[in-house]
C-alpha cells in the first residue's frame, strides 16, 4: 500500500499520467523509499546488524503511520481555529504546487463544469457553479502548510463544507468525505475535519475568482490539514463509510496529515 | 565542583572505583535507546530537511533515511514514540532519583572556566568516572534541556493549528522549523564531542555497557 498504485484512474489521460510520474520520481530512490540503498547500509553500519528486513519494515511503519492516524484523529479538536492573518500577511506571490507544472494543470470551462455528490446523503444532484456561487461565502486569511516543510499564507473565500454537508443531507456520522478532481487527483478527508468550521469550498483567492492555477473552479481548503489535503480542480464528492485513498496517501504520506 | 563520589541508587562497593555501579540499568538501556531513536530521527530529518532546505545545501542522500519525503516522514514520526517515551522515561527517573542533582549540579562559571582551560591544556582528568567535571556537568546538562528544545519545536512544527500557542512560543511556524534545526544541529555537535570524548577515554564506553 506504500507503492504507487498500479492502476490507471477512469477518465485520466494517460499521457498527462506519464509525464506527471517522471516528474513525481526524478530520484530512482523514491521508488524504492525504504530500501533506500546507501541510506540503509549506513544504518545497517552503525547498528552493526541488518536489523530492517524491507518488507516487514514498511509493513511495521505503515502501521505506525495508521497509529499516528488514530492519535491525530483524537487529538483533533473541532473548535481549535487555524491562526488567522491580516491581508498584509499575505504571500505574494502565493506559490503554485502540484505535481505537475502550471502548464499542465486542468483547464476548466466553468460552463460545463458540475460538482458531482454522491454516497451517503440525501440529496445526490449535481451542483452547477453559479447555485455554489450563490450560497453563503466566508473568508479566511490562513497559512498553507506544506508536507514539504515551506509555508505560504493565503486569502480563500468560499462556503463552509459542514453548511454544504448540512445542505445536501449528507450522513455526517459517516467516517469520510471523498474528492476526485479532474486531473485524476483523490483525497479521503475525515469527517471530524471536513465539519471543522475553517474547512471551506473555496471559489476565491484573494477577492477574486480562483486562477487556474489554484484550483479553478473550486478547491477544498482545510487549514487544518497539510496542502496535500486541500484538493485543487475538484469534480466529486462522495460521503463513505470506507477508506477509499487518494493519491499521495497510497504512496505512504501519513492519512490524516493533520497539523 | 563535588570531589567525592556519592555513587547512585544501588552502589556495591563504596569508596572504590574498580566494581562500583557508575551507571545502574535505566542509565544505561535509555542511553543507548535514545542514541538508536536519535540516529532514525536524524538521518530522516535530514531527508525530510531536503525536500525544502533552509540553507543553501542538502544532506548527501547516503546519510540519510527513507530514501524520499514520504519515507522518511513514516521513519520520522515512528522513531519519534521511542524518542519521546524514552526521554520522558530518562527524565523522570533522573529528577526522582535525584540523579540529575548528584551528577549535574552545582554548575558554577569558575569551575566551568577552570576546567574547560584543564581540558583544552590536555590536564584534565578522567580517573574516577562516577564523578563528572564541570565541563561535563555543562553539557551533559545542556544537551538535556536542547533535547526539550528539538521534542518541543518538533511538535509545534507537527502541530501548527493543535498546539498554536506552542508554535507561537517558538515565533512561529516558519520560525520555529529554524529552532528545530538549530537544536539539531546542537546534537549533531554534541554528538560528535562525546563519540570522540569515549573512544579517547575508552573504559567510559565500557561503563555506559557494563555499568561499572
Amino acid at each position: 500500500m506504500l507503492r504507487r498504485p498500479k492502476f490507471l484512474i477512469a477518465g485520466v489521460d494517460k499521457n498527462l499520467l506519464v509525464k506527471d510520474a517522471a516528474k513525481l520520481l526524478p530520484d530512482p530512490a523514491r521508488r524504492r523509499f525504504l530500501a533506500g540503498g546507501a541510506s540503509l547500509g549506513a544504518l545497517t553500519l552503525l547498528t552493526g546488524c541488518n536489523v530492517i528486513d524491507e518488507s516487514s519494515a514498511e509493513t511495521f511503519l505503515a502501521q505506525i503511520s495508521k497509529f499516528n492516524d488514530a492519535v491525530q484523529h483524537a487529538i483533533f479538536n473541532a473548535n481549535t481555529l487555524a491562526p488567522t492573518f491580516p491581508d498584509s500577511a499575505i504571500t505574494k506571490p502565493f506559490p503554485f504546487n502540484a505535481y505537475y507544472s502550471v502548464d499542465d494543470a486542468p483547464e476548466i470551462d466553468g460552463k460545463d463544469w458540475a460538482l458531482e455528490v454522491s454516497g451517503l446523503v440525501d440529496n445526490k444532484k449535481s451542483w452547477k457553479l453559479e447555485e455554489l456561487y450563490a450560497l453563503p461565502q466566508e473568508k479566511q486569511v490562513t497559512r498553507h502548510i506544506c508536507v514539504e516543510g515551506w509555508s505560504a499564507i493565503g486569502s480563500w473565500t468560499g462556503t463552509p463544507l459542514r453548511d454544504f454537508l448540512k445542505r445536501i443531507g449528507a450522513d455526517t456520522r459517516a467516517n469520510y468525505v471523498w474528492f476526485r478532481c479532474a486531473e485524476g487527483y483523490t483525497s479521503p478527508l475525515d469527517m471530524k475535519t471536513a465539519l471543522h468550521p475553517q474547512t471551506q469550498m473555496t471559489f476565491k483567492f484573494g477577492d477574486e475568482i480562483l486562477p487556474k492555477a489554484y484550483g479553478y473552479p473550486m478547491k477544498i481548503r482545510v487549514p487544518t490539514k497539510l496542502g496535500f489535503k486541500n484538493p485543487k480542480y475538484v469534480i466529486a464528492m462522495e460521503v463513505t463509510n470506507d477508506y477509499k485513498g487518494g493519491y499521495w496517501e497510497n504512496q505512504g504520506y501519513n492519512s490524516f496529515s493533520g497539523s | 565542583m563535588s570531589s567525592v563520589a556519592t555513587g547512585d541508587v544501588g552502589v556495591v562497593s563504596p569508596g572504590s572505583s574498580i566494581g562500583q555501579l557508575i551507571h545502574p540499568a535505566w542509565v544505561r538501556v535509555c542511553h543507548w535507546t535514545n542514541a538508536f531513536a536519535m540516529v532514525l530521527m536524524i538521518m530522516s530529518g535530514w531527508q525530510i530537511y531536503n525536500a525544502s532546505p533552509l540553507f543553501d545545501f542538502v544532506f548527501p542522500s547516503a546519510i540519510t533515511l527513507g530514501g524520499w519525503l514520504g519515507g522518511a516522514l513514516l521513519w520520522h514520526f515512528a522513531a519519534m514514540w521511542l524518542l519521546m517515551v524514552n526521554g520522558l522515561v530518562y527524565v523522570t527517573l533522573g529528577l526522582v532519583t535525584g540523579r540529575f542533582r548528584r551528577k549535574l549540579t552545582p554548575i558554577t562559571p569558575a569551575g566551568v572556566v577552570a576546567d574547560a582551560k584543564a581540558a583544552l591544556a590536555g590536564r584534565l582528568a578522567h580517573d574516577d568516572l562516577s564523578t563528572y567535571n564541570s565541563v561535563q556537568k555543562l553539557l551533559y546538562a545542556g544537551i538535556i534541556v536542547v533535547a526539550i528544545v528539538v521534542v518541543l519545536s518538533g511538535l509545534s512544527i507537527w502541530k501548527p493549528v493543535q498546539l498554536h500557542w506552542l508554535t507561537a512560543v517558538f515565533g512561529g511556524y516558519d520560525v520555529a522549523r529554524y529552532v528545530h534545526f538549530t537544536a539539531m544541529a546542537s546534537i549533531v555537535a554534541f554528538v560528535i564531542v562525546h563519540v570522540a570524548m569515549s573512544l579517547l577515554v575508552p573504559k567510559s564506553l565500557r561503563t555506559m555497557i557494563t555499568g561499572r
